[in-house]
């Protein structure tokens, strides 16, 4: 729950998602669900020469299933809040 | 994803295949319902080809990707001359 109450702090902020295929999108994100699903908009891929597959799409749906990392701009976490919330979350899980 | 109804989609699935197709419908396991589907074979030997389908349910587990088609962009777009490997599937 606490990673998806994260990434949607990251609405509107532009990422990049690396699939479990090794395609990396960046986009803006639009949108995350409890699947952590993402919707990103105006996308471009990493290599458009070796992947010339998304040419024709500017926004897309992508299953969190399929997602190995998201990389986002360190300025955009506080990472420290982030430390203390999942700390808190594992406290409050083991009572 | 309710946005994309009725308009047309690029679904990557998880064995790397292409398929584009009017998407008519879905639910929350990413279950996908596509009318008038093509799919479409990258290959370094030829152009892309476009292997016509018809309506397809597909799995949610099968689907990687779903990705709205600019169809202007689209149509202005040359397959017969693009050559690109086709996509990985994926590794969990």
């Amino acid at each position: 729950m606490l990673i998806f109450s994260f990434f949607k702090t990251l609405t509107d902020q532009v990422i990049t998602v690396e699939l479990k295929n090794d395609l990396s999108i960046t986009g803006t994100l639009k949108s995350v669900d409890q699947f952590l699903n993402i919707r990103l908009d105006g996308i471009s891929v990493e290599d458009p020469e070796r992947h010339p597959h998304m040419m024709a799409v500017r926004n897309c749906f992508i299953r969190g299933s399929v997602v190995r990392y998201v990389r986002m701009a360190a300025k955009n976490v506080d990472t420290t809040l982030l430390e203390d919330a999942t700390r808190r979350e594992i406290k409050d899980a083991k009572k | 994803m309710e946005g994309y109804v009725d308009h047309l989609v690029q679904v990557i699935l998880q064995d790397g295949r292409i398929i584009v197709g009017k998407l008519k419908g879905y639910d929350i396991r990413t279950n996908l319902i596509l009318a008038d589907c093509v799919e479409r074979e990258y290959s370094m030997e030829q152009g892309v080809e476009m292997v016509p389908l018809g309506l397809y349910m597909i799995k949610g587990d099968n689907v990687a990707i779903v990705a709205e088609v600019d169809e202007a962009k689209d149509a202005t777009i040359n397959y017969s001359e693009i050559r690109a490997e086709p996509l990985a599937e994926i590794h969990h």
